[in-house]
């Protein structure tokens, strides 16, 4: 009797997968190929993106921040409720002569009515600034942007979860991320930049440690709030910026760069006003390992803000102010325990902002100004730059950078001898 | 004596209605224009066609819900499939009588859902021959309206109605428009500078009947000083097709769902 049954089973189970091979089959003989083409999608691009020095050479005596010719490969399959989606580039780079496989972005997603989950590495972006950036605690890369490469290369994915949650009465967002991803900053050999410690070259790097405890929650709520849209953050993770923890204070031989522990809250505001979009947004850095502030390497707690005002003033032409200020919490503790010799930060440090766009020619040509300038510490960053699209998949684009002021310490003043001009053209397919 | 009003009111009824006023005929073409259904949906095709004869395409579905009665509030949704570069970019409207649009913009190349300030009036749409205020409409009460003749055009019984706009917000002086007595829908549009020389000429070239909703399905935006001009063609469309209000929200702009765009 038992093996009766088992054995019914077994014809049970082989019948039903060749009922799902022919129907398999049959789907597959009778749905038109156009409907497979909508389910796959390939697209890509190939890239040429140089950046020439207009100042001085870089450190190591090369003559341009970035040169390099690239193939993006984008691939998403979809069959409800799953999506799959891969972002890769293989590039050469000309400055180091080695070629470069990346994976951008790559993930699985399931949609049911109520909730979303993505799964792999992904772009997650938050808050309202532009490229300031306080709810927005996701690594960057920072070298791109200053060597002129195309914006979206600023933002680096992270690799963990992200759950969309969707009640009635808000959406939110939990990411879940058990993999450290620091920020990218310049290579020191192409950037000239300040070093308190130069002569301290022996250097290690501590990244978290991919455990339960460091696993990283970044988590996001928001709504309409009267014609107003508005979110409310957390994160729980780490700087992504290293502080320099040398291994004595008097005669130092080595300096070991890690990331401290910061939780963040936040929240954002924004909507019509003014006859334009007006934005608020403010956080809490909480650098959960510096409370009382006492420890000079490890920054102190931080409240950050941001108002900015968008506005279009004639046809295709739009105008983006902000303003930013950081406030550092317990700063007669920083100052007590600054070492001598390391360049004083200020309790309240701003930074405004300007972003002209003027589109021409149809939407065709588009000619942009950024300005960053710090009234506090008064350095600069000028980004002009113009781009054509020559037809729907070519386009080429061309700019500058341009840091100057302040002291040779500060945010863009360190940077002031890396000036470049810029070149991207690309070919979408 | 009832019996004999009621008779008079039946013969002249047909005559009264017959008498719209230009305010009337433009209340009416809003309606069978941009209002028409519960809700909307199009596969649009644009070509915008430069005098030299350099063609550029966005495709593009457009899906749109009513709040609301005629001239009233709007939700627009669209998401892009041509060109590559904007390839899976989505763009949401509310649209709302007498003041400014709420816009959101996706740009899936940083994942990011961001608000955009404009100005529907003088703005182009994604580069074309068209304005904002051209694809989702310019309130009524914005213009004065006048019936300047009743003539045939294209072998249609129009309206011809000179709309004047009361503040100096928009390009042109006035706007004339060839509007069908049977459907209501523009036939042609022509705008003039603040020279008073035409400028702009809007022609619906195709109309068919969907779900009972006469439709403009292929339409042209000429700019004559410039010999740019865009087509416009839906390749597909259909109304009340039961489009749930959550899907204008960030949510979908991220992932717009296959059924709504396809």
């Amino acid at each position: 009797m038992k093996k009766q049954s088992s054995r019914a089973t077994e014809q049970q189970s082989s019948r039903s997968l060749l009922c799902w091979i022919i129907v398999l089959l049959v789907s597959c003989s009778t749905v038109p190929p156009s409907s497979y083409a909508s389910d796959i999608s390939f697209h890509g691009f190939l890239q040429g993106n140089y950046s020439f020095n207009t100042d001085s050479s870089n450190p190591d005596g090369k003559d341009m921040k970035w040169a390099e010719e690239r193939l993006q490969l984008k691939l998403d399959a979809r069959k409800d409720p799953l999506n799959f989606f891969i972002k890769a580039d293989a590039f050469y780079d000309h400055i180091d002569d080695a070629s470069h496989l990346e994976l951008r972005e790559g993930y699985a997603d399931f949609t049911s009515s109520s909730y979303d989950l993505r799964i792999g590495r992904q772009i997650i972006t938050w808050g309202l600034g532009d490229l300031i950036f306080i709810n927005d605690v996701f690594p960057k890369d920072y070298e791109a942007f200053f060597s002129g490469r195309p914006l979206e290369y600023l933002k680096k994915g992270i690799d963990g979860i992200k759950l969309g949650m969707y009640p009635s009465f808000a959406s939110a967002e939990l990411i879940i991320i058990p993999f450290f991803e620091p920020n990218n900053f310049p290579d020191p050999k192409r950037f000239h930049m300040f070093d308190p410690m130069p002569l301290i070259t022996k250097r290690e790097e501590e990244k978290p440690a991919s455990t339960f405890d460091n696993t990283e929650i970044a988590f996001r709520m928001y709504r309409d709030v009267a014609g107003f849209d508005a979110s409310l953050y957390y994160y729980r993770g780490f700087f992504r910026q290293p502080s320099m923890l040398p291994d004595s204070m008097t005669a130092p031989s080595k300096i070991t760069l890690f990331y401290p522990e910061l939780s963040v809250y936040g929240a954002s505001l924004q909507g019509r006003m003014l006859d334009g979009v007006v934005s608020f947004e403010a956080g809490h850095y909480d650098s959960r390992e510096d409370r009382d502030g006492t420890d000079p390497m490890t920054p102190n707690s931080q409240t950050k803000f941001l108002i900015g005002y968008q506005r279009q003033l004639w046809e295709d032409f739009t105008i983006g102010l902000q303003y930013f200020g950081e406030y550092m919490h317990d700063y007669s503790e920083y100052e007590k325990n600054l070492p001598s010799g390391f360049p004083q930060e200020k309790k309240y440090h701003d930074l405004a902002s300007a972003r002209l766009t003027q589109f021409l020619m149809h939407q065709t040509l588009r000619l942009s100004f950024f300005a960053f300038y710090s009234p506090s510490y008064e350095d600069y960053l000028l980004n002009p730059e113009i781009k054509y699209n020559f037809s729907d998949s070519v386009w080429a684009a061309t700019g500058a950078n341009i840091f100057g002021g302040g002291e040779e310490w500060d945010q863009f003043g360190q940077l002031d001898k890396n000036d470049n001009i810029y070149l991207q053209m690309r070919y979408e397919f | 004596m009832k019996r004999y009003l009621i008779a008079l009111l039946i013969v002249l009824l047909p005559l009264s209605a017959s008498a719209l006023t230009a305010d009337e005929v433009m209340k009416k073409s809003q309606a069978a224009f941009l209002y028409q259904g519960k809700d909307f949906k199009a596969r649009v095709m644009m070509k915008l066609i430069s005098k030299s004869g350099q063609e550029r395409v966005r495709e593009l579905t457009m899906l749109r819900k009513n709040y609301g009665a005629s001239g009233g509030e709007q939700k627009y949704f669209m998401y892009f499939f041509q060109p590559a570069d904007v390839k899976d970019m989505t763009f949401m409207v509310n649209k709302y009588p007498a003041k400014d649009d709420d816009r959101w913009l996706f740009v899936p190349a940083i994942n990011m859902v961001r608000r955009i300030a404009a100005q529907d009036k003088s703005s182009s749409f994604v580069g074309s021959d068209f304005t904002y205020e051209d694809v989702s409409g310019r309130d009524i009460e914005d213009d004065t309206h006048e019936i300047v003749k009743e003539e045939k055009l294209a072998g249609k019984d129009c309206y011809v109605i000179k709309s004047s706009p009361k503040a100096g917000d928009v390009d042109y002086s006035y706007k004339q428009s060839w509007i069908d007595k049977a459907d209501f829908l523009p036939v042609k549009e022509e705008y003039y500078d603040r020279r008073g020389e035409l400028y702009r000429v809007f022609t619906a070239e195709e109309i068919k009947e969907m779900k009972g909703f006469p439709t403009v399905t292929k339409r042209t935006m000429k700019n004559l000083q410039s010999g740019h001009r865009t087509e416009v063609t839906y390749l597909k469309a259909d109304y009340n097709i039961g489009i749930e209000d959550s899907l204008f929200s960030e949510r979908f702009l991220k992932q717009p769902p296959k059924k709504w765009i396809e």
